[in-house]
């Protein structure tokens, strides 16, 4: 059984379809009939694509051949880790009452073959154990929005995934604390990932989910990590994504989000490092008087780049949506945003609102930024701006001409730019430590490498900005 | 003397707009400057604030006996310079209260006392927001931000009273204030007055000077200072308009 591909012959795509059609019995241990069913379906597909490249549309400002162009071991079943796994999951924040699911290198930790059910009845645990315990569930949601359209890393995933994250909140539920699913790379080897999650929230239910992104090591990881979240009719979810990963890293996250009506989303996804980041987030308003709210903020330097794919599908009446990005880029990063809103020809009353503002630090650092709008109703609200400039010089002039230095002068602009994406966390307790980390990251004081993104630093030291933040 | 500033010649894009200025000030004095539109006003605030893209080609700007032409525009501030902008610049996000505290910190800093207690920082904030009768809470709105024009110009003369500044040069601070708001801003400014600091307003007109009485009124035309008086010459001015100091100036 060969589990590992070193190989150098042949090509990244290659490699994985021998491992898939060599290793399908091991792969597919722990499927239900409909999951083994989609992956012969999606490994035609991947077979037929192979990886997008940048001679694709909607890869053209990503070039992602160049770190798929390297060699990877593409685990199919756990290492025993000789780390303290313990100590690499502790989560630091406090006065942040979570529960923690971890993953290791993209297993599932502590599965022990049963789920968690929380006091409220919310019911969480490995997708393999899902499939074991919750057949019905996952065979009615699994794999019924994620799509590879314009993206076969979806389809890769969809072939060869193992291992992932379960998550039910049963009709009238919600979850007092906050679920966070703690995502650790911690290996010496340059190591290919696929996680897949299932998220389903009943009718009147109530979700807050973080979702930390992180590597510890300094070895190149390639995630692909594909979300299907399921929101049911008057259900409130809030998805907070921490991306924090060393600078060889690529993360491919494609998030596809369905909504029933009257419910609420809103999703927060905070890019602080990466060498190269794909956000894939689809949200689909399907049921009358939907709302969703889509914020990010990315902070790039040195060579990284970020990608965010939003697609809005307004599909049903009297939906909303907001969508904000805001992203600072440094040296010689790069950006890209492609926010695409579609209004369908029923969908009447849709107010639908985007934004992309960018601050371009440098003169090499670069932004694509492409507003895409498809309306087919008449009785529609849609706006769209997009923004990219340099630092207000006005602005620091006036900050400077009070006293303040330079370096807070630009310290307090920037931070004030961010703002207005952590001002929308409502997680108070996360929202303070956002807000740190935030400063941290525009004072180049991140370290991407100290463990878990919320361990970073040492938390039981007051962090003290130069410039006074707190609020007196 | 307060500030002393020895044949100033300052560019803009290497277009010279001040080309040899003098003018001396000391503590206890007010000084208008007045004068036509584009003779160079606001680049003198600018020279001696500091601000980049200013250019002093020649000449020197001594301030409390040091030369200031080599110092950054924050340690001009420190050094006790303020400037009322005449077109504040709203900073979304950035609220009042971080923004004053961490300017007032950073003065402190630079005379080496250490950080203003929260409590004493909130206390001065109420007691000078009386005086140019701000009665909104400043607190936890963005600098200018959503500012009518004058809360935008009480709000520098609340920052002065904030930073006690040694010398204030205010940049027509009069333009676009209506006459209530004009005598807010006056009434300030002289309450702020006193033998251990000095003003130097810049105006277009003279009907600041109604309220904020100079001791010395200053013509500035072309980039010099071509005409200086007391305050009765504001008062000819606005009689007989700038044209005859252009004709005696270019005669």
């Amino acid at each position: 059984m060969s589990d590992h591909l070193t190989q150098q012959i042949l090509d990244l795509d290659e490699l994985l379809i021998h491992q898939f059609k060599e290793n399908k019995e091991l792969i597919s241990a722990f499927d239900i009939p409909k999951v083994s069913a989609l992956r012969e379906k999606h490994i035609k597909d991947f077979v037929e694509k192979g990886f997008p490249d940048s001679s694709q549309e909607n890869w053209r400002f990503t070039e992602v051949e160049s770190i798929l162009d390297q060699s990877f071991i593409h685990d199919l079943q756990p290492l025993l880790s000789n780390n303290n796994i313990e100590e690499l999951f502790r989560c630091e924040v406090h006065n942040f009452d979570t529960e923690i699911i971890s993953l290791l290198n993209g297993w599932y930790q502590g599965d022990d073959g049963s789920m968690h059910t929380s006091p409220e009845g919310v019911v969480y645990g490995s997708l393999r154990t899902a499939m074991k315990t919750y057949p019905e569930l996952v065979d009615k949601y699994y794999g019924e929005i994620a799509h590879c359209m314009n993206n076969s890393f979806v389809s890769l995933n969809t072939a060869m995934v193992q291992d992932g994250v379960f998550i039910y909140v049963p009709d009238g539920v919600t979850f007092s604390k906050t679920l966070q699913i703690i995502k650790i790379i911690d290996r010496n080897e340059n190591v290919f990932i696929q996680n897949r999650n299932l998220i389903i929230l009943g009718r009147n239910s109530q979700l807050n989910l973080m979702h930390c992104d992180d590597s510890i090591n300094h070895s190149t990881s390639l995630v692909n990590t594909v979300t299907e979240i399921f929101v049911g009719e008057n259900a409130h979810f809030e998805l907070y994504k921490l991306q924090n990963l060393n600078d060889m890293s690529g993360l491919i996250n494609s998030t596809f989000i369905k909504q029933e009506a009257n419910s609420t989303i809103k999703t927060n996804t905070l890019t602080f490092n990466c060498g190269m980041i794909r956000n894939n987030i689809e949200v689909a308003l399907d049921g009358n008087g939907a709302h969703a709210d889509v914020f990010g903020l990315y902070l790039m330097d040195k060579k990284q780049h970020v990608d965010n794919q939003i697609r809005i599908l307004h599909n049903q009446p009297h939906c909303t949506s907001n969508e904000l990005f805001k992203g600072i880029l440094d040296d010689e990063a790069s950006a890209v945003f492609n926010g695409y809103i579609y209004v369908a020809r029923d969908a009447q009353k849709t107010n639908a609102y985007q934004n992309n503002n960018n601050i371009q630090l440098k003169p090499h650092a670069t932004i694509h930024t492409m507003p895409f709008l498809e309306i087919y109703a008449d009785d529609v609200k849609c706006s769209h701006g997009a923004t990219i400039g340099q630092l207000d010089q006005e602005a620091m002039f006036y900050l400077r001409s009070r006293g303040i230095s330079k370096a807070n002068a630009r310290l307090l602009l920037l931070y004030a730019f961010s703002a207005d994406i952590i001002k929308h966390i409502s997680i108070e307790a996360l929202k303070t430590r956002i807000d740190d980390m935030v400063k941290k990251r525009l004072r180049g004081e991140l370290s991407i490498c100290e463990k878990c993104v919320l361990h970073c630093g040492s938390p039981e030291k007051e962090y003290h900005f130069e410039i006074d933040m707190s609020k007196i | 003397m307060l500030l002393n500033i020895k044949n100033l010649h300052v560019s803009i894009d290497g277009k010279e707009i001040i080309r040899g200025l003098n003018l001396g000030v000391n503590k206890g004095e007010v000084h208008a400057i007045m004068g036509p539109n584009g003779t160079g006003k606001s680049t003198l605030a600018a020279a001696i604030t500091g601000r980049d893209g200013y250019d002093v080609t020649e000449g020197e700007i001594w301030f409390k006996g040091k030369n200031i032409i080599e110092l950054s525009a924050e340690e001009r501030a420190n050094e006790g310079i303020f400037l009322s902008f005449q077109y504040p610049v709203e900073i979304p996000g950035v609220s009042m209260t971080n923004f004053l505290r961490t300017a007032l910190n950073a003065q402190r800093e630079y005379h080496g006392k250490p950080p203003v207690p929260a409590g004493e920082f909130l206390k001065m904030m109420e007691e000078k927001k009386n005086l140019v009768e701000i009665h909104s809470k400043l607190a936890n709105r963005s600098v200018n931000e959503g500012f009518s024009g004058g809360e935008k110009k009480k709000n520098e003369i609340f920052q002065m009273a904030m930073l006690q500044p040694t010398l204030a040069i205010l940049d027509e601070t009069d333009s676009g204030l209506d006459i209530d708001a004009l005598k807010v801003v006056a009434k300030g400014v002289n309450q702020l007055r006193s033998d251990e600091n000095a003003f130097v307003i810049i105006t277009h007109y003279q009907r600041l000077l109604d309220y904020i009485v100079p001791d010395f009124v200053h013509v500035l035309f072309d980039g010099k200072i071509v005409k200086t008086g007391g305050k009765n010459l504001a008062l000819e001015l606005e009689e007989r308009g700038y044209e005859w100091i252009k004709e005696q100036h270019l005669a």
